[in-house]
């Protein structure tokens, strides 16, 4: 089974529940798809076995048999290839931007002199180990790189279906929320009751209802605010699966990178709850 | 005229509030709110929206079954796997490349434009406000940022004002990037934790990376002093100026159910806190 874990903005509390549900189960395996700001491995401490560079390929031209003719520059959906045309200066050539290119690979395919061939362009790592008796994998996007999806996928293509699978989505609405929530089937969204938690709570319900993906709700900090969130909910027949008040131990616990559920373990069973509620659902 | 941004790496650092407190301090300014993934910053300063455009961006690839002769290419082409075995194009998944409809050779496949949001100009009672809201799912924020980012300087320019104050996106990808070209100064908000200080020092990278001169605030500084110390001498041999500390007070998420700004109706040594931090950066 994957459960993921999302929230439609940052630090409500997403990585805490990651963590202490994967820590009150067995048989994990826990994904950090958070590329851009990976922080599980800060709680989990794990041990780093193996590294592996995540690439995507980007096209590389080879000017002896280019001819400027301008298609790779038609095709390209993003503006990653710019074409001189010949002229007097000279046979003319092509500028490729790495940055802005998707690696989807329609330049190549369709040079008609075969002139692209792809090369690796190096996005960022992913790296896997051993953490309190689960296997630990995450990615970390190079600082100015900007394609996180695809280093997403490449984490996500380490799945191991035979374990429970808790995945630490990114914040947001947008592409790499996508990414990473898309192969789950159950997805935990963490918000808190105020406004802004509300607020993207709502977008982030419209993204799952969109992508067909069952899913329930984390109201974490559950006093601090108003009861609109828990009304939001019991309108739009959304299971709240557990509520945390906020507590300045658990605050200060998260501050120093340790795991509610290694102080406080009365917390195990509430998470150990809310998993087999998820069970049932599925 | 200044451009400052606000950004944290991580979210929920407090970056909405401080960057909605500076909107009631500051004189003769525009506010943008380019955390357009999950905008929050309309909820604090209640705008009118006076103006109202479409997104435009990006394609999604359409498939005509009754024309299509079922010869697969596009299936085994799409690198992204958006063409099912039955031949329906998930536009989820569906990046726009464009590669489908190129090496169809029954021209079933088309393009289409996709609307990817709206952009708003709009006015409060702190004066104007340029917002965004991208659709449901949808990909380019980074675009989006950079569209609201250009009307914004180009407004400032034209209106002389004197500052543009922006609520940048949480994260170090694309639209933190297109948010932080040409600021003056990015505003780093973080929180005395573990992974606080990490999401920081990665955004503060790219900062370096984009040569954007950075100013650093602690939130929350006495929920773990030792780590606000830590903060401290970071910032101290990274040669980052922090800018203020705002304290740990639970009056702020008090303002935040108000739906006002706390510098309007959070405690008054917040209230001192913020008036200072602004003091140091609009110089
Ligand atoms: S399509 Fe091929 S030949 Fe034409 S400009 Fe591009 S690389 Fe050169
Ligand atoms: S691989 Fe695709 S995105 Fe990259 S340069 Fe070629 S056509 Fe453009
Ligand atoms: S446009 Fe590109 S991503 Fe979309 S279906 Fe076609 S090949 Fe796949
Ligand atoms: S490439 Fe064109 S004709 Fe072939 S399966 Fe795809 S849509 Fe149909």
């Amino acid at each position: 089974m994957i459960i993921s874990v999302a929230s439609g903005k940052g630090g409500t509390g997403k990585t805490t529940i990651a963590v202490n549900l994967a820590l009150s189960l067995s048989n994990v395996q826990f994904l950090d798809c958070d590329v851009e700001e990976p922080n599980a491995h800060i709680f989990l401490k794990p041990e780093i076995r193996e590294k592996f560079l995540a690439f995507i390929p980007v096209p590389e031209v080879d000017e002896a048999k280019c001819n400027a003719c301008g298609k790779c520059r038609e095709v390209c959906a993003y503006h990653a290839i710019a074409v001189i045309p010949p002229g007097d200066s000279g046979k003319g050539s092509v500028l490729v931007f790495p940055h802005l290119c998707h690696g989807c690979g329609a330049c190549s395919l369709l040079c008609p002199q075969k002139a692209i061939k792809e090369v690796n362009k190096e996005i960022g790592v992913v790296e896997i180990g051993q953490a309190r008796g689960m296997q630990f994998i995450h990615g970390k996007l190079n600082v100015g790189e900007i394609m996180s999806p695809p280093l997403i996928r490449q984490v996500e293509d380490r799945i191991d279906s035979d374990k429970t699978v808790i995945i630490d989505a990114p914040p947001g609405t947008s592409c790499p929320v996508i990414a990473a929530v898309k192969k789950s089937d159950y997805c935990i969204l963490v918000t808190e009751p105020t406004p802004f938690g509300l607020n993207d709570l709502v977008l982030a319900v419209e993204v799952l209802r969109k992508m067909k993906i069952l899913f329930g709700v984390v109201i974490n900090r559950s006093d601090i605010g108003d009861d609109k969130v828990e009304r939001f909910c019991q309108d739009n027949k959304i299971p709240i699966l557990m509520r945390i008040p906020f507590d300045k131990e658990i605050a200060l616990l998260y501050s120093r990178g340790i795991p509610i559920v290694q102080e406080k373990t009365e917390y195990k069973d509430r998470f150990r709850n809310m998993f087999n509620k998820i069970k049932e659902r599925l | 005229m200044k451009q400052i941004v606000v950004i944290s790496g991580k979210g929920g650092t407090g970056k909405t509030i401080l960057t909605a407190s500076f909107a009631v301090l500051a004189n003769n300014k525009i506010m943008v709110d380019c955390d357009v993934d999950a905008a929050d910053l309309h909820l604090l300063l209640h705008p009118h929206i006076r103006e109202r455009h479409e997104f435009r961006s990006g394609k999604t690839a359409r498939l005509d079954k009754k024309i299509c002769n079922r010869c697969g290419k596009c299936i085994v082409l799409c690198r992204f796997g958006a063409i099912s075995d039955d031949l329906t194009i998930d536009p989820i998944s569906c990046e726009g490349c464009g590669l489908c409809s190129h090496v169809c050779p029954s021209g079933a496949i088309t393009m289409e434009e996709n609307i990817a949001g709206e952009w708003f100009i709009s006015d409060t009672k702190y004066g104007p406000f340029i917002h965004a809201k991208l659709g449901i799912a949808e990909e380019n924020s980074g675009k989006l940022v950079a569209k609201i980012r250009q009307v914004s300087k180009d407004m400032a320019e034209k209106g002389r004002f004197d500052y543009v104050i922006v609520d940048g996106p949480p994260g170090i990808g694309c639209p933190v990037i297109a948010s932080l070209s040409g600021v003056d100064c990015a505003l780093v908000v973080t929180e005395p934790t573990l992974s606080g200080l990490h999401d920081a020092r990665r955004v503060i990278e790219v900062c370096a990376y984009f040569k954007v001169p950075v100013k650093m605030v602690i939130n929350k500084y006495d929920l773990n002093i030792d780590i606000s110390k830590e903060i401290e001498a970071y910032s101290q041999s990274a040669n980052i100026e922090v800018a203020g500390k705002i304290r740990f007070d639970s009056s702020i998420p008090k303002t935040l159910v108000k739906g006002i700004t706390a510098v309007e109706g959070a405690s008054e040594a917040v209230i001192r806190e913020i008036k200072d931090i602004w003091k140091k950066i609009s110089i």
